[in-house]
Formats: structure tokens, C-alpha cells, sequence
């Protein structure tokens, strides 16, 4: 068998037991269980960071502003999918809204209840990442001429241009001002999420693997030599800025999801921060590092480490160090140890088929002896 | 014009403390090329020390506790989280930097348990109130420009005519041949930490009188301003940074007094957009050419 076959095979069972998992996971345990919310969560946080690592790991442009983008694809989504009998509730200061449809309504008119429902949710969603990316466009005319630290001030300022405009009360009837979005129809079940958030992945792994991805890389590690090769550096820097944006939307319409509620408040800097540390635990320029991290980080922040913050941890019963904010802090510490002194992340720029290459792990032990 | 005039007023004074953060950014970026996203937090924990020791001490032992407090801060933030990372990529710093700001607020949380910190009349002669030209305002409003000001002034004689301040230069210009001239380029660093953190912890003192309460984002805002005054002013240079924040500080006031306040904070992000997009250099910054 060859290598390329082994890793195929590798890969697709790696993948086939976690989607086992999940599905049993949703079979077993009631949709409130932390363990559906932590699998939920976590795969909304993957398909972000997969996104901003695009971004910021393969293309070499380095943009805090995928927050605000994540917030045009949570509103598209909430705005066009409350019902229209809950409107009035939702909107109760501006007179139900202005837009008087629903669209999983309108799908479910001629697909029937459940499919057509699903149907207008997927459909919003991409509209939300449509958004994001038409947004990206036109943001990216002017930004994307910055280098490096002004380009991602430039974005991050963006990001928090858009959350103004989205809590200002003249757009109060489409996005309820700084009030909340709520009523909208969401996948209480946690397969839903893997598979698309999967979808979506695949899809920037094969983008990656394409030639346009090569391209991204060699403008990651040289841009000059890059142009010098004839690619197009205006181009394909605002390709993996609209793609990277467009997922970042979806990402976004499915927090919204996960959320159950929409308001511009969790939008914040703070986000991309999270979402960027997290690519930095995964490896930057590594896939599946980044997937693996989201996973690690919200499974520790959700689950493992919640003792940390309530009183007792490992059946040490501290009342006054274990409060909260504890696990927080704790987990700070443990990102700074990685940016310090593990600054490949867990993965480098390794992915999931490499671990099972000799190559690889002879490289490995090579550097262990070097050392 | 009456209306308008305490708004005025305030952005003259807002302006101020911009600026005297804004030197602690421009001075970090231009030795290091670096964003200092940890600078924001700095100027939030001198103010819950601030908070915390007036309550508790009086006022001549902790107005210099809030201030060794912050230069201290600053001086550790840099040895531990950046110099490791001399070498390696700009990239790498400035995730160190969004790391360590994201652990300033984190540990802040913890400490304060999430709670807002109430400020009641920390130091009390500037925060009385008095009256100028028929419009109330708070004393500090009224000594902000000027202590700025004076504070400003001590700094370029610090960096023209001293001997720190000439390597500081040197360093700004060159880093490399700087080093190789006998210039003791970590003490240098330290130095622009210790003098940018010292004019965060004053400025944060003036500006947190003016608020209710000191909450773990409360550095956030103002830090990112700064920066954008910093840019604004043309990065590296000092005056810039001043003029940079004192028009940011007005504009932001006098938005806030048409009836605008929601976009008082996109309308920095959309100036610094403006400017980085027709005037990448700022109002007084040297132009720098590519090296290929």
C-alpha cells in the first residue's frame, strides 16, 4: 500500500469514529447536556479559526477582524430567519420590523415543514457568509494595501465600526438596535453542526490544497519572490481575504445558532483575540491544529476546568482561591506559556494524514537527538 | 457655541490623557516595530491600583504606589513576554502582546471578581468641581493640557539632550547598528517601557477621576484610541502623537455633543482608516522605503 492510500484510509477512519461519537452522543444524551453544547460550540469556534487561519496562517496577512465579520453573518442569519408570527414580540420597539417575511417560512411553503425549514436555514446562513464577504470586498479595497501591524489595526478598527452601526437605533427595525434577537430557528442536535462546520473545512482544505492555495503560501513566505513568480499579489490577497471572511460569516450565523440569542455585545475584539489564540495552540498553518484546539480549548474551558471557577477542583475544596474568573486566569497563563516557549502550537504545520508519515517522525526523532 | 462648549472642553482634556498614553505607543513602536496591544491594560490596572490604594492609604503614599505600581507592570510585561521573542517573527510578538492583554484582563477579573471598581473622589482636590465661562466641569478637565503639556516637554528634553535619550534615538533608528555601536539595547527598552507605562499610570489617574468606576475593558477603548492618535500623528514621533490625540480628543467630544455618541468610536476607527489609506506616514512621521 502506498503512502498517499495509507494516509487516505488513516484520515477517513479518524474522521468516520469522531462522527460516530457524535452521532451516539446525540442519540444518548438530551440536547441540554454539556457534552452536546461543548461538541456544538466547539465546531462554531473550528470553523473560525480554520477560517482566520487561512487568513493569517497560509496567506501571511495578518487581520483582527474577523469578529465583525462573524457579526454580519449572526445578524443575516437572526434577521431573516424569527418567524413572522413571533416578529411582533421580537421587534416590540420597533413595530415588528421592516422586513415581513420569514425565509425557512417562505422555503417551508413549498418544501414542506421539515425540509423546508432546514433548507431556509442553510440558505440564510450562506447569505450571511455572502454578506461577510461582499464586506470583505469592500473593505478590503482600501485595507489591504497595509503591511502587517497596520492592517490589522486597520481590520480591527472595521470590526468595531460595524458593531456600532449594528446597535444604532435608526437600524433599529432591521436589527432590533441594541436590543436582542431571539425566537429564530435553530439544530438542537450536535450533528448538524459537525457536518457543516466539516463541509466547510473540506472546503478550505481543498481551496489550501489547490493552486491558488500554493499560491497563498508563497505569498506568506516571500511576497516579493511571489510576485517575481508572476503571481498576481493584489488578487490573491483579496481572494483569501473574501473567502476567509465568507466562512467567518457562516462561522458567525452558526454561533448565533449555538447561541440561541443575537446581540452585537459578544462581537467584541475580545472574540478574534480568542479565536486568534487559539489558532496559535493549534499551530498556525495547520488545519487540523486548529480544529484540535478549538476542540481542547472550549472542552477544558466548558467542562474539564469549570471546577476551577466554583469552588472545588480535583476534589480540593478552595472556596477562596477556586472563584470566579480563576479559569480564566489560569488559562491565560497556559496560552502565554505557548506563545513563549511552544510557538509551533500542538500541530506546527502538520495535519491530521501526517502523523502516521515516517517522514515526519523520523524528522522528529532527528531533532530530539540533535538536541 | 454655548452648548458646545463644555463638550469642548472635555475634548481638550479626554485629548490629554489620549496623548499621554498615546507616547507610551509610539515610543514602543518606534524601537520595536511593535503594537503594544498589553499597553491599554496597563493603563486599566493603574487604575484599579489607584482605586484600591486611595481607599485605603493616604494620598502622598498612593499616588507613587499606583505609579511604581504601573512602571513595574510595565517593566515585567516587557522582560518576560517580549524579549524572549527578540529574534523571532514580528508576528509572534504581536500575538505575545494580544496574549499578555488577554491575561492582564483575565487576572483583573479574577481579582476584582468581575465587579466594576467604584471611583469616589480619589484625590480630592481635582476632582472638586468649579465653573468656567458659565460651564461646570470637574478641576482635573482644566489640568489635564496643561500637566500633559509640561509632562510632554520633560520628555523631548529627556530624549534630545540626555545621554539615555540619545540611545533611545539611536536604537529607534537602527536597531542593529545601535547594538553594535555599545549601546546596551535591552536597558534602552526597558527604559521606553518604564517612561511609557510611568505617562499611562499619570494619564490613567486623570482620567479615571472623571469616570465611576475602573471595569477590566475600561483600557481597552482608550488604548486603541491612543494607538490610533499614535498613527495618526505619524508613529514614532512624539509631538505627532500629542497633536494625533488632542484632534482625536476634540472630535470624539464634539461628536458626542451633536447627538452622535454611538459612532464617537467608529469615528476614530474610520480616521485611522482615512489616514492610514491617504497618509500612511501620519501628520509627522518619516517616510520609510521597503528593503527587499
Amino acid at each position: 500500500m502506498t503512502m498517499k492510500k495509507k494516509k487516505t484510509i488513516f484520515t477517513a477512519v479518524v474522521l468516520a469514529i469522531l462522527l460516530a461519537a457524535c452521532i451516539v452522543v446525540d442519540m444518548t444524551l438530551p440536547t441540554y447536556h454539556i457534552a452536546v453544547t461543548v461538541i456544538k460550540k466547539a465546531t462554531v469556534y473550528a470553523l473560525v479559526a480554520v477560517s482566520m487561519n487561512l487568513l493569517n496562517g497560509f496567506t501571511g496577512l495578518f487581520s483582527l477582524g474577523q469578529a465583525g465579520f462573524m457579526l454580519l453573518g449572526a445578524y443575516a442569519y437572526g434577521v431573516l430567519t424569527i418567524p413572522v408570527a413571533k416578529k411582533a414580540s421580537v421587534y416590540q420597539y420597533f413595530d415588528g420590523g421592516a422586513i415581513p417575511f420569514s425565509v425557512p417560512e417562505i422555503f417551508a411553503g413549498f418544501l414542506g415543514e421539515t425540509v423546508g425549514t432546514v433548507v431556509g436555514m442553510l440558505f440564510c446562513l450562506l447569505i450571511g457568509g455572502l454578506l461577510a464577504a461582499l464586506m470583505a470586498y469592500l473593505i478590503g479595497l482600501p485595507v489591504l494595501r497595509l503591511k502587517s501591524d497596520y492592517l490589522a489595526i486597520a481590520t480591527l478598527g472595521f470590526a468595531e465600526i460595524l458593531r456600532a452601526f449594528f446597535q444604532w437605533n435608526a437600524l433599529g427595525p432591521i436589527t432590533n438596535g441594541s436590543n436582542l434577537l431571539k425566537s429564530y430557528p435553530t439544530f438542537g442536535k450536535a450533528t448538524p453542526y459537525v457536518l457543516l462546520a466539516g463541509l466547510m473545512i473540506a472546503v478550505i482544505l481543498l481551496l489550501i490544497n489547490s493552486t491558488y492555495g500554493r499560491a497563498f503560501k508563497a505569498i506568506r513566505d516571500d511576497e516579493v519572490a511571489a510576485e517575481a513568480m508572476g503571481i498576481n499579489l493584489a488578487k490573491h490577497k483579496r481572494m483569501a481575504f473574501i473567502i476567509s471572511s465568507f466562512f467567518a460569516g457562516i462561522g458567525g450565523g452558526m454561533m448565533a445558532m449555538y447561541m440561541g440569542t443575537i446581540a452585537a455585545a459578544p462581537f467584541k475584539s475580545s472574540l478574534t483575540y480568542e479565536i486568534l489564540l487559539i489558532v496559535v495552540i493549534g499551530g498556525i498553518g495547520s488545519i487540523t491544529g486548529s480544529v484540535l484546539a478549538s476542540f481542547l480549548y472550549i472542552f477544558s474551558s466548558e467542562w474539564l476546568l469549570r471546577g476551577l471557577d466554583s469552588g472545588t477542583f480535583l476534589g480540593i475544596n478552595a472556596p477562596d482561591i477556586f472563584k470566579n474568573g480563576f479559569r480564566m486566569a489560569v488559562f491565560s497563563v497556559i496560552i502565554m506559556v505557548i506563545v513563549l516557549f511552544f510557538r509551533k502550537g500542538i500541530m506546527g504545520d502538520k495535519e491530521l494524514p501526517d502523523l502516521i508519515d515516517p517522514k515526519y517522525r523520523r524528522k522528529k526523532r532527528k531533532e530530539a537527538a540533535g538536541k | 457655541m454655548q452648548e458646545l462648549f463644555p463638550y469642548l472642553l472635555n475634548g481638550v482634556s479626554v485629548g490629554g490623557q489620549y496623548a499621554l498614553i498615546a507616547i507610551g505607543y509610539t515610543l514602543v513602536y518606534g524601537i520595536l516595530r511593535l503594537i503594544n496591544f498589553a499597553h491599554g491594560d496597563v493603563f486599566m490596572v493603574a487604575g484599579l491600583v489607584m482605586v484600591y490604594s486611595t481607599t485605603s492609604m493616604p494620598i502622598y503614599l498612593a499616588i507613587p504606589l499606583v505609579l511604581v505600581a504601573t512602571v513595574a507592570l510595565g517593566f515585567t510585561i516587557e522582560r518576560v513576554a517580549y524579549k524572549p521573542l527578540r529574534t523571532a517573527p514580528r508576528m509572534s510578538v504581536m500575538i505575545s502582546a494580544i496574549g499578555v492583554s488577554y491575561l492582564i484582563q483575565n487576572l483583573a477579573f479574577y481579582i476584582t471578581g468581575g465587579v466594576p471598581q467604584p471611583v469616589s473622589n480619589p484625590i480630592p482636590w481635582i476632582s472638586d468641581n468649579v465653573v468656567l465661562f458659565g460651564a461646570s466641569t470637574k478641576r482635573v478637565t482644566l489640568i489635564t493640557p496643561f500637566l500633559t503639556i509640561f509632562l510632554v516637554i520633560a520628555l523631548v528634553y529627556l530624549i534630545n539632550n540626555t545621554k539615555i535619550g540619545m540611545a533611545m534615538r539611536a536604537a529607534a533608528k537602527d536597531f542593529e547598528t545601535a547594538q553594535l555601536m555599545g549601546i546596551k539595547i535591552n536597558s534602552v527598552i526597558s527604559m521606553t517601557f518604564v517612561i511609557g507605562s510611568f505617562l499611562a499610570a499619570v494619564g490613567s489617574m486623570l482620567y479615571f477621576t472623571n469616570y465611576p468606576s475602573v471595569a477590566i475593558t475600561s483600557g481597552g477603548m482608550p488604548g486603541l484610541k491612543a494607538f490610533v492618535a499614535a498613527v495618526f500623528g505619524g508613529i514614532g514621533s512624539i509631538p505627532g502623537a500629542v497633536v494625533g490625540a488632542f484632534i482625536i480628543g476634540l472630535c470624539e467630544e464634539i461628536i458626542k455633543g451633536l447627538g452622535y455618541t454611538t459612532f464617537s468610536d467608529a469615528f476614530t476607527f474610520a480616521l485611522l482608516i482615512v489616514v492610514l489609506c491617504v497618509k500612511p506616514t501620519g501628520l509627522f512621521g518619516e517616510k520609510v522605503t521597503d528593503k527587499v
